[in-house]
């Protein structure tokens, strides 16, 4: 008896690490995988090219995370990164410092989230229809804002975020790291961090208890805005250009993917940062793992699904936390 | 069992109400409700009438043939996924199904029509079945389950057309091109199958069992469970309807057109089929929703971007920047309506 519970909660203590820890060892057996059949790819331009490419994930799942830790989603991030690479685009051609453009970016995207948790917080819309109609209409602001024609830039500083490196590390992936830190430090040591996660837990219960539900929804939707603007000016410097009806397409998915295979639940009320990020590490090394061995576009978006239910599958609540 | 959300009314109070205030206010109660809840039948109604008479292009019968028929393949998918969503669940797969059943129905044509429209609806209502069971069986979130299933759908179509380059078009004629490009009474077939498929919708969602138990679900799945209900059966199936909707739709496309569809067709379906259900006045939390709100939702949002072609002479870029809007100000209403009639919580 006493060893058949003993065994019992040692499989219950298995699977329970399993479930909080399932993306670093999908990461781990990616990487060791990689490094035995994947030519070159313990080369530091492999890491290197990596690191260039995954930033923009990175920064939009962040705020992304914190939009689902209260029990909402944002929709609108893709659309938010196209109008903050068109007003860039538009200042930038205008003949505004490329600093102050690039501030203007952020702004955009800022206010674009606040609107969000306005119409969130005070209408009380669903934040799945909310965003979805900024979704539609943003891309279109977008558009408007160029013209809909793809608005090439030349601009110096771009070549430094496309290809600048600190000792090794690209910048941008610098940026993503100390922005992940100060979403983490946000999350875990602030009362603001505290608020988020009480309402993601219960909304009314928050209410009740007199939290500032509000104003926390609006700060919350505001950075998932701004985060998404920054992923934009990274996105149109990659590019050197600002294409509206190109940057940030589909975008949503691929954050809200990366967040919930980062262990985060959707339903809210806990949010997990580190787990996030490397969530969109594990997707972008997935992505040019099926690249290096010449898998097809379709197989590769085929083993993406598959890819996204077994994540989900592991980290499924266990029936008695349930 | 209908409407679990709604908090229980205050007939005691009525009974015990000298002044006739606590009824008066019940009234008015139940008006705004049923204004929140037939909205988009009555927004549609004005809008038609205004924008009749406003642009005379738009009113023309021609023009509203028109209309009809290009809503009704998202109208055909809009429904399926009405069940889904007062079933509590949502289907991003919707649009990558549509184009599988699509590409599908045009590449089994050469062996007739039957097998044609067979194997495409079989995939579509596969699609659904292993997503329905997934999430049913396994407890996933609906959420993400169908976005991967949006995904490996879409990569499917690609798997089958050759990465996207074959085009699979219909030879010569055959029967089964009538469902697409045939009419009756002047309105093209695919405007009766969507109605056909409402119709369906609407008797089976409040006139059996089966529609008892997906608004059971959808509001309070413990309290069905601990009811009896079929529950896992019930996810499952509104996701097998789904896809079978999806499938329909994608088959009514090809008959159309006699095929040659890129394997990017119907991308962002689901965005507009989502958005018709929650213009219907279907909430997304589940339990409550009606059919004709959501075809009162479809022919909305296409009246209005007809209004917008016909009447204003727009760019499309304005155009989308114009129904996002109107998107927002349709569900900011209904939000802040259905909080007045006491039908939403905090």
């Amino acid at each position: 008896m006493t060893t058949l519970t003993a065994t019992f909660k040692d499989r219950s203590a298995v699977a329970a690490w399993t479930r909080e820890h399932g993306v670093y060892i999908a990461l781990a057996l990616l990487i060791v995988y990689n490094a035995i059949a994947t030519p070159n790819f313990l080369k530091l331009d492999t890491v290197q090219l990596l690191f260039s490419q995954v930033p923009p994930v990175i920064i939009v799942a962040l705020g992304m995370a914190l939009v689902i830790g209260t029990g909402g989603v944002d929709l609108s991030v893709g659309s938010i990164m196209a109008i903050a690479s068109a007003v860039l685009a538009k200042f930038v051609v205008g003949g505004t410092p490329i600093g102050l453009a690039m501030l203007y970016a952020v702004i955009a995207g800022l206010l674009v989230g606040v609107f969000n948790g306005l119409v969130v917080a005070f209408a009380r819309v669903q934040p799945i229809v909310a965003t979805l109609g900024v979704l539609v209409a943003g891309r279109g602001i977008a558009l408007v804002i160029t013209g809909g024609a793809l608005v090439e830039l030349f601009v110096p500083i771009f070549k430094d975020i496309r290809l600048g490196k600190f000792l090794g590390v690209p910048y941008v992936m610098i940026v993503a790291a100390l922005l992940a830190a100060g979403v983490a430090f946000l999350v875990r040591r602030t009362a603001f961090g505290y608020r988020l996660l009480a309402i993601g837990g219960n909304r009314r219960a928050s209410v009740l208890a007199g939290l500032p539900v509000r104003r926390t929804l609006i700060f919350v939707y505001a950075i998932s805005g701004t985060l998404a603007a920054v992923a934009g000016v990274i996105a149109t410097a990659r590019l050197r250009a600002s294409d509206p009806s190109y940057i940030g397409l589909l975008m949503e998915l691929s954050a809200i993917t990366a967040v919930v295979v980062g262990g985060t639940p959707l339903n809210g009320g806990r949010v997990r940062i580190l787990g996030t990020v490397t969530g969109a590490i594990l997707l972008q090394l997935l992505e040019s793992t099926l690249v290096s061995h010449n898998a097809p576009d379709s197989v590769a978006r085929m083993v993406e699904a598959l890819i996204i239910i077994a994540a989900v599958y592991v980290q499924r609540p266990s029936r008695s936390s349930r | 069992m209908t409407a679990p959300t709604t908090k229980p009314q205050k007939t005691v109070a009525v009974a015990a109400d000298h002044g006739g205030r606590e009824a008066a206010r019940a009234r008015a109660r139940s008006l705004t409700s049923l204004i929140s809840r037939n909205g988009a039948v009555a927004v549609l109604i004005l809008v038609v009438v205004l924008g009749a008479l406003i642009v005379p292009s738009f009113g023309k019968p021609d023009n509203l043939r028109n209309v009809a028929l290009a809503a009704s393949f998202i109208g055909i998918i809009a429904a399926g996924m009405t069940f889904v969503i007062i079933c509590g669940g949502i289907d991003l797969s919707v649009g990558s199904t549509y184009a599988l059943a699509t590409i599908i129905s045009a590449m089994y044509a050469p062996r007739g029509s039957f097998i044609a429209v067979l194997y495409a609806l079989l995939a579509a209502g596969l699609v659904g079945l292993i997503q329905g069971l997934i999430i049913a069986r396994w407890r996933l979130p609906a959420f993400i389950v169908t976005l991967a299933g949006l995904t490996g759908v879409r990569g499917l179509v690609y798997f089958i057309t050759n990465e996207g380059n074959d085009h699979p078009k219909i030879d010569g004629r055959l029967a089964f091109e009538a469902l697409g490009t045939g009419s009756l009474a002047t309105i093209g077939t695919p405007v009766w199958i969507m109605l056909v498929v409402f119709g369906i919708g609407w008797w089976a969602l409040n006139r059996t069992p089966f529609g008892q138990s997906v608004q059971a679900v959808g509001g309070n799945q413990g309290a069905a469970e601990l009811m009896g209900l079929p529950v896992k059966r019930t996810q499952t199936i509104v996701y097998v309807v789904s896809g079978l909707c999806a499938g329909l739709s994608g088959v009514l496309t090809t008959a159309l057109s006699g095929g040659g569809q890129e394997a990017r067709i119907g991308d962002a379906y689901e965005l507009s089929a989502i958005a018709a259900v929650v213009i219907g006045g279907t909430l997304l939390s589940g339990g409550v929703g009606s059919m004709v709100g959501t075809l009162a939702g479809v022919l909305l949002l296409f009246v209005i971007q007809n209004l917008i072609v016909q009447g204003a002479n727009l760019n499309s870029y304005v155009q989308q920047v114009v129904s996002g809007g109107f998107l927002l100000v349709v569900v900011i209403l209904q939000a802040v309506l259905s909080r007045r009639a006491g039908t939403s919580e905090t």
